[in-house]
């Protein structure tokens, strides 16, 4: 009775119901059109790409493109390499030190505490895009041009990580803290035993989010890096939009080749990262 | 002992704090220094140190580091505020900004509100709208680029069966902007969904049986009480947007093959930036430029805050 009231009548409810899925699913196509046409052109043959009207679906998928597109460049193994390399450390780098600075702002007390953390928290609002000359510089100044270092260290911190970690060491109640006091543990000893253990989920998306941030960076390591030997995915894609011409099969293949980390971290992970995703937003 | 009375106030340590919880509070302090000193070090050297430096290198003709600057006061910004290039930059820009908010939050909130009830396939619809937002920009920026072939592309193929002439796209300066932001909403939309999604779940559901028992229809529902009580997340959703749009462009570079679109027609701030400091190698009339953008993010984000003020209701 109640329940009719609020959402009117079975049948209303059911066109309703229709109506919605129509609209959603109608959406959803469009967002993954554009990947599924990455797919599809990937394994068509170069006179398929051409054809008019386009094939949705390839008469025989040409999987050797893939091989094509892996050796079309002679780097791309490299810049494979250099991609895992330069994120698997930044992530891990990161996420060490988001630990320890978390756990400072959300756990201890000290002098110039909020000074510091207002400092942080300021430097959100400068868009990096502002810094990259200065930071260009420093970057010759230290002889770092066209290192790894270069495209690791300016990235091990995320305010925003640190941020949403400290969120979460506040929630963690603070008897467990003085009970761990008590019976001597330190600091050190509390953030080991006892935090992390209870904080795996938000370690993970802060992993996540640099994983994926840092495979796709664009913009900083085409400007730091000179050699091929250190250039990363995007970047050789990019060289290779220059080089290759019109063939598009074989650059939907090394489009996809290129995404295919992201996407399967992503995937792994998804719920987890939705998740914090959206409570990220509800505290800011 | 005075100092330490108001020290410990200052602080907030309790009151009749001992010699030896002086001692733990001093022991604590280093201790989250050791904590933070990695951090302080990164975030100074290359987030607070540029800050200045940025300003410092804009009043200089620094150009090379083996040539020593010189310094030219407000000579730079001058030159950049009568360069119709810059302007350019700032127009389009200001076009992305407004083709890319605006209709990434409507759209976003249209589907959240669809989204936010139970119904089959909900995990599904999420991630299929949100999976863009993860792609790698190079690789799906070639794949736009593809799309909008004039001859071959995928778009004007579907607009040819609405009986729309196949346009081109890549070529004709007046679809420049429109190409990036229709690239950049695809790419941000599942992101904001998830934030508002997110939001929406969040809010008192009594509230809005009660007024609809009351006989409230959902128009007077929405604008009453989900609008207002939805206006925190759209506040921090258009905040970040905004400073986020802005910065737009690598989607443009690999789209328009390392060039700011046809005719450079399609040129933004930053990519007007990195010409400067890294084509013509002018890079203290580039940080100028840098700082003027800073300070235009910095204009519309204190207006936003001005004019939220009142608006956003923070239960």
């Amino acid at each position: 009775m109640q329940e009719n009231a609020v959402a009117g009548s079975p049948v209303w409810r059911s066109v309703k119901a229709v109506l919605t899925h129509v609209l959603l699913m109608f959406g959803a196509i469009i967002m993954i059109l554009p990947l599924y046409w990455m797919v599809a052109t990937s394994l068509k043959t170069y006179p398929e790409t051409l054809a008019y009207p386009p094939k949705f679906i390839p008469s025989i998928p040409q999987f050797i493109n893939y091989v094509d597109a892996w050796y079309s460049q002679t780097h791309f193994a490299r810049y494979f390499y250099n991609s895992f390399y330069v994120t698997i450390v930044t992530m891990v780098t990161e996420v060490i030190m988001t630990i320890f600075a978390s756990y400072a702002f959300a756990r201890m007390k000290f002098l110039g505490k909020n000074i510091l953390f207002g400092l942080f928290l300021s430097t959100m609002m400068i868009p990096g895009e502002v810094l990259l000359v200065p930071n260009f510089i420093t970057i010759t100044k230290l002889n770092w041009y066209n290192t790894y270092a270069a495209m690791i260290v300016p990235f091990t911190v995320s305010v925003f990580a640190i941020f949403l970690l400290r969120q979460h060491f506040l929630q963690i109640p603070f008897e467990l803290q003085e009970a761990a006091y008590l019976d001597g543990a330190g600091h050190t000893r509390f953030l080991f035993q006892i935090m992390l253990p209870l904080s795996r989920p938000p370690i993970a998306t802060i992993a996540l989010l640099k994983f994926i941030g840092s495979w796709n960076a664009f913009l900083w390591p085409l400007l730091v890096t000179q050699s091929a030997e250190l250039r990363t995915v995007p970047i050789g894609l990019m060289s290779l939009m220059q080089d290759e011409g019109l063939k598009y099969h074989i650059w939907m293949a090394s489009a996809t080749l290129a995404m295919i980390p992201v996407l399967v971290v992503f995937l792994a992970a998804q719920k987890q990262f939705l998740e914090s995703v959206a409570k990220s937003g509800l505290k800011g | 002992m005075k100092f330490g009375a108001t020290l410990g106030k200052w602080l907030d340590m309790p009151v009749g704090t001992t010699r030896w919880t002086w001692r733990k509070f001093w022991a604590d302090t280093s201790l989250a220094y050791l904590f933070l000193l990695p951090s302080l070090a990164v975030i100074g050297l290359f987030s607070l140190y540029p800050v200045v430096k940025a300003f410092t290198l804009s009043l200089t003709n620094y150009f090379s580091p083996r040539v020593p600057a010189e310094f030219v006061g407000f000579q730079n910004y001058r030159e950049i505020l009568q360069d119709p290039l810059f302007w350019k930059s700032v127009k389009n820009t200001a076009i992305y900004v407004v083709g890319t908010v605006p209709i990434t939050i409507l759209l976003a909130l249209g589907i959240a509100m669809l989204l936010n009830r139970k119904i089959h396939l909900r995990a599904f619809y999420r991630l299929a709208y949100f999976v863009p937002y993860v792609t790698t920009a190079v690789a799906i920026s070639m794949v736009w680029a593809w799309i909008f072939h004039d001859q071959w592309g995928l778009l004007n193929y579907m607009l040819g069966w609405f009986g729309i002439p196949a346009q081109k796209w890549l070529l004709e300066p007046k679809w420049t902007m429109f190409t990036i932001c229709v690239l950049a909403v695809w790419k941000g939309l599942g992101y904001t969904v998830v934030l508002f999604l997110a939001g929406l779940q969040n809010m008192d559901r009594e509230l809005m049986n009660a007024a609809r028992i009351d006989g409230a229809n959902e128009n007077q529902v929405f604008r009453h009480i989900t609008w207002p009580m939805l206006s925190p997340t759209t506040f921090f959703i258009t905040i970040t947007a905004v400073i986020n749009s802005f910065k737009v462009f690598t989607e443009l570079f690999v789209m328009y093959g390392g060039r700011p679109g046809p005719l450079r027609e399609g040129i933004t701030i930053v990519f007007y930036i990195y010409e400067k400091a890294w084509d013509d190698h002018v890079m203290g009339y580039a940080s100028a430029a840098a700082y003027i953008l800073f300070f235009m993010v910095l204009a519309v984000t204190v207006f936003q805050f001005w004019y939220a003020r009142k608006r956003v209701h923070y239960s």
